[in-house]
C-alpha cells in the first residue's frame, strides 16, 4: 500500500520529503511536493522546506514507493505491549540501587 | 468476498468519535466518515487556494516596493505564500485528491477561496493594511486549527503559524512607518485602513447562526472557536494595535460594552460580503484569470520536464538491463 | 518603536484560551503568555504537542554581507555599482515571475534566486554609496538610467520561460566564475560580499543547467524555444568579459573580466554538449551598459522600480 494523495494521472509525481534538521536528530517527515525527476524534488525540498535553517539533510522519496502498514489491521500488525513489563528496566525490582545495573 | 464487507462500520465510527472525543488525531489512512473527509478537502485546499491567490494581491507591489529592504521583505512573503500553498495542498492530497484535481478546480471556477482577496491593492499602504488586518484576521484563524483533528492539516497549520508570524509585523511596520512619515503618506495608511478594516472583519464570516457548516465541523473539531468569537478576540487585538499606529479604525460605534462583555461594534453589511463571494467583487474574475493564465502559460514546461524525466528513466532501465541489474528503490540523498 | 505586543518583548506565544476574558472594567488584552528560552523550563506552560505557536528566539546575523566598510576610492565605488547594478536589475527582472512561474515549486524557486541577488545587490550598493554618501536606496531610486552600470545581458527581457533561463544560465555562470574570483580581491569588503554570494549563485547556476537540459531535451516545443532563447540572449554574453580602462586602474581589487572567459566557456560547453545545443555564431552586440547606454527595455524598467518612492521625495518607507 502507498501513502495516500500519489497518483498516476498527474504530470509531476508526488515525492515526500524527510528532513534532518541537525546532526544528532533523525530525518522527519515535512511534508510532500510535485517534481518530475529525483533531481528537482531534492532542489524544491530545499527551497519550500528549509527556507529559515541551515545544515540540513534532505530526503525525497517517490510517495509510491513508500510501503505503509495498513490501518486496518493495526490490531494484528502492532503487537501490544501489554502485558510484556519485562520488556521493561523497572520491572526488575532486585537490581534497584545495585551500582552500574 | 472483500475485507470491505467484513468493516464493521459502527464500529469504526466508535474508533473514530473517541479519537475526537479525547482530542487526539485522525491520520491518513484511518477510517473516517466520507463527510469528514469531504469537509477537509474543501476546507483544506480552500485554505491552499487562499494562499496562492493571496500571492497575487501582494505580488502586485514586488516590482514598485520603495526601498530595496521593503522589497525584499515584501518578496519573502509572497514566497511564503506559495510555500504554505504547498503545504497545504500536500495536506489535502493526503485524502485522496490530486494536485492537479485541485487546481483545475480552482481554475474553472468550482472552488472557493478567502473572498478577501478579491479586493484590490491600489497603494503601497495596502501592503501594510493586508499585513496588519488579514494577516492578523487569518493568524487568529489559523492558530486554533494547529489543533484541528486531521493530523497532517494541523502540522501544515503549526509550520505555517511559525512562518506568518512575521509576516502580520512586517506590515504593521509599513503603517507604522507611514504614519510617522510625510502627510501624503499617513493618508495613504488611513485611507487602506479604511478599505481593508470592515473586509478583514467579514473573513471570520457569518455570525454562526447563519453559517451551514460551523456546527459540524465544530463537532469533528476541524473548527475550534466560532466566528463570532474569533472576530471579538481580532477586535479585542487590533483596537491597541491601532492606537500605536495612529490610525483610526473606521467604525465610529466602536467601544467595549462591560455590560455584555464584548465589543460593539456598527452593523456589517453582509450584503458586500455576499456579492463578493457570489463573484460580483472587483477582482474575482481576475484572480482567476491570473492563475489560469500562469497555468496554461507554464504547461509546455511541465510537459517538458515530464518528458525529459521519462526519457531519463528509460535510458536508466535500458542500461540497467544490459548491466544484469534491477532497478533499486528510487530514493535520492542530499546532505550538507 | 512602541512594541505593541503586552509583554513587550517579541518572543510570544499565540494561544486562545477560553479564559481569556477577564472579568475587570477594562476591556481584555488577549493573553500572550511569554516563553522564554527552553520551553520545557516552564512547568506551567500546558503539554501541548500539537499547536504552540511561538516565535522563536534567534539570533539574527547581518542583514548585509561586507560590513560596513567605507569604499577607498571612487573607482572602487564606481566597479561596486557595476556589479550591484547587475545583480539588482536580474533581480527586478525575476521578481516579476512571482505569481506567474509554471509551477509553484517554481515559484518558490525564482523567488529564492529573486531574494539572493537583491541582497548581492544591497551589499554591493551600500558599499557603492558609502564613498559619497549615498544610501543603497538613494542609488536604486534616484539615478537616471544614464547612470546605471547593468551589462546588457542582465537587461534581456523574461519573455518566455526559455528566454528566462537562457538569461539566467549565462548569468550564473558568469557571476559563479566572477564572486570565485573575487573572494581573492585585495577589497576586503568586495572579498566578504563575493564569499557569501559565490555559495549563492552556485545553487543559481545548478537550477539553471538543471532547467536548460529539460527544456533543450524535453520536448519539441520546450526544445525549439530553447534554442531560439539562446540564440536571442547569447549575443549579450561577449559585454560580460569586456576589459574596461576602470579594470586596469583597480589592479588586485577588480576581477579582470577577460580572464573569466575560459572557465564559462568550459562550463558552457559542457552543458551544451549535454544538451545537445550549438553555441550561437551570430555577432556580438556592442552594447555599452558600462558607460551608461542600455537596452531599450531598461527605461521601462527602471521607471517601474522608482516610480513610486519618486513620487514622495524625501520620504522613509
Amino acid at each position: 500500500m502507498t501513502t495516500s494523495g500519489a497518483s498516476p494521472r498527474e504530470t509531476w509525481p508526488l515525492w515526500e520529503v524527510f528532513v534532518r534538521a541537525g546532526r544528532g536528530l533523525s530525518h522527519v517527515h515535512a511534508g510532500s511536493l510535485h517534481a518530475p525527476d529525483a533531481d528537482f524534488a531534492l532542489r524544491n525540498a530545499r527551497d519550500v522546506y528549509t527556507r529559515r535553517s541551515e545544515g540540513t539533510s534532505i530526503w525525497v522519496v517517490p510517495a509510491d514507493a513508500i510501503t505503509t502498514s495498513d490501518p486496518d489491521s493495526k490490531g494484528a500488525f502492532f503487537e501490544s505491549p501489554a502485558g510484556k513489563n519485562y520488556r521493561h528496566a523497572r520491572y526488575y525490582t532486585a537490581s534497584e540501587g545495585v551500582p552500574h545495573l | 468476498m472483500t475485507t470491505d464487507v467484513l468493516i464493521d462500520e459502527a464500529a469504526e465510527q466508535a474508533a473514530f468519535d473517541a479519537i475526537i472525543e479525547a482530542d487526539s488525531r485522525i491520520e491518513p489512512r484511518d477510517w473516517m466518515p466520507e463527510a469528514y473527509r469531504k469537509t477537509l478537502i474543501r476546507q483544506i485546499s480552500q485554505h491552499a487556494h487562499s494562499e496562492i491567490i493571496g500571492m497575487q494581491p501582494e505580488g502586485n507591489w514586488i516590482t514598485r516596493a520603495p526601498s530595496l529592504k521593503r522589497k525584499a521583505i515584501l518578496m519573502a512573503k509572497v514566497q511564503d505564500e506559495a510555500g504554505h500553498g504547498l503545504y497545504l495542498y500536500s495536506a489535502a492530497q493526503t485524502l485522496g485528491i490530486t494536485r492537479d484535481e485541485m487546481t483545475d478546480q480552482l481554475i474553472a471556477g468550482r472552488a472557493r477561496y478567502s473572498s478577501i482577496f478579491n479586493y484590490p491593492t491600489p497603494t503601497w499602504a495596502d501592503m501594510g493594511a493586508i499585513g496588519w488586518l488579514v494577516d492578523g484576521a487569518a493568524i487568529c484563524n489559523q492558530v486554533p486549527l494547529c489543533r484541528a483533528s486531521y493530523g497532517p492539516y494541523g502540522r501544515a497549520m503549526v509550520r505555517i503559524c511559525k512562518e506568518e508570524s512575521f509576516h502580520q509585523r512586517q506590515g504593521f511596520e509599513i503603517l507604522l512607518t507611514l504614519m510617522q512619515g510625510t502627510p501624503a503618506q499617513q493618508r495613504m495608511a488611513q485611507d487602506a485602513v479604511d478599505r481593508w478594516y470592515w473586509p478583514s472583519l467579514m473573513m471570520f464570516g457569518p455570525p454562526d447562526d447563519e453559517s451551514p457548516n460551523s456546527a459540524q465541523s465544530m463537532a469533528w473539531k476541524i473548527k475550534r472557536f466560532s466566528n463570532d468569537d474569533l472576530r471579538q478576540r481580532f477586535i479585542g487585538m487590533l483596537v491597541p494595535q491601532a492606537e500605536v499606529l495612529g490610525v483610526t479604525l473606521p467604525d465610529p460605534e466602536l467601544r467595549w460594552d462591560d455590560d455584555a462583555q464584548r465589543w460593539h461594534t456598527s452593523e456589517i453589511d453582509w450584503t458586500e460580503f455576499h456579492e463578493v463571494l457570489s463573484g460580483r467583487g472587483p477582482m474575482n474574475v481576475e484572480r482567476i484569470r491570473h492563475r489560469r493564465t500562469a497555468h496554461e502559460d507554464g504547461a509546455w514546461v511541465r510537459e517538458a520536464a515530464a518528458e525529459y524525466a521519462r526519457k531519463q528513466a528509460g535510458i536508466r532501465s535500458l542500461s540497467d538491463e544490459r548491466r544484469g541489474g534491477t532497478r533499486t528503490a528510487a530514493g535520492t540523498e542530499a546532505a550538507s | 518603536m512602541t512594541d505593541v505586543y503586552p509583554d513587550g518583548q517579541g518572543t510570544s506565544s499565540l494561544r486562545f484560551d477560553s479564559q481569556a476574558r477577564s472579568t475587570t472594567a477594562t476591556p481584555p488584552v488577549v493573553e500572550r503568555p511569554r516563553n522564554e528560552g527552553d520551553e520545557t523550563s516552564r512547568p506551567d506552560v500546558r503539554d501541548d504537542a500539537h499547536g504552540v505557536v511561538t516565535v522563536e528566539r534567534v539570533e539574527l546575523s547581518a542583514e548585509l554581507a561586507g560590513g560596513e566598510g567605507r569604499a577607498a576610492t571612487a573607482d572602487v565605488a564606481e566597479y561596486a555599482l557595476w556589479l550591484g547594478d547587475d545583480a539588482l536589475i536580474l533581480s527586478q527582472q525575476l521578481g516579476a515571475w512571482i505569481a506567474r512561474a509554471p509551477e509553484l515549486e517554481e515559484d518558490v524557486a525564482l523567488a529564492n534566486i529573486a531574494l539572493d541577488l537583491l541582497g548581492h545587490a544591497r551589499s554591493f550598493l551600500r558599499y557603492a554609496g558609502s564613498y559619497d554618501d549615498r544610501t543603497e536606496d538613494d542609488l536604486a531610486y534616484w539615478r537616471e538610467e544614464s547612470e546605471f552600470r547593468c551589462a546588457w545581458l542582465f537587461q534581456q527581457p523574461n519573455g518566455d520561460f526559455a528566454q528566462t533561463i537562457a538569461r539566467q544560465l549565462a548569468a550564473s555562470v558568469y557571476l559563479f566564475e566572477l564572486y570565485t574570483a573575487l573572494q581573492s580581491s585585495s577589497d576586503e569588503t568586495l572579498a566578504a560580499i563575493a564569499a557569501k554570494a559565490v555559495k549563492e549563485v552556485e545553487y543559481h547556476r545548478d537550477h539553471a543547467v538543471q532547467w536548460t537540459l529539460r527544456l533543450a531535451g524535453g520536448t519539441d516545443e520546450s526544445r525549439r524555444r530553447m534554442i531560439r532563447a539562446v540564440g536571442d540572449v547569447w549575443p549579450y554574453v561577449g559585454e560580460l568579459f569586456r576589459d574596461e580602462p576602470l579594470i586596469d586602474r583597480l589592479a588586485d581589487v577588480a576581477v579582470r573580466p577577460s580572464a573569466l572567459r575560459p572557465a564559462f566557456d568550459a562550463v558552457i560547453a559542457a552543458v551544451f554538449a549535454e544538451a545537445e545545443l550549438e553555441l550561437p555564431t551570430a555577432p556580438m552586440s556592442s552594447a555599452g551598459g558600462r558607460h551608461g547606454s542600455h537596452f531599450p527595455t531598461l527605461g521601462y524598467l527602471i521607471a517601474e522600480m522608482q516610480v513610486l518612492a519618486r513620487q514622495h521625495p524625501g520620504a522613509t518607507w
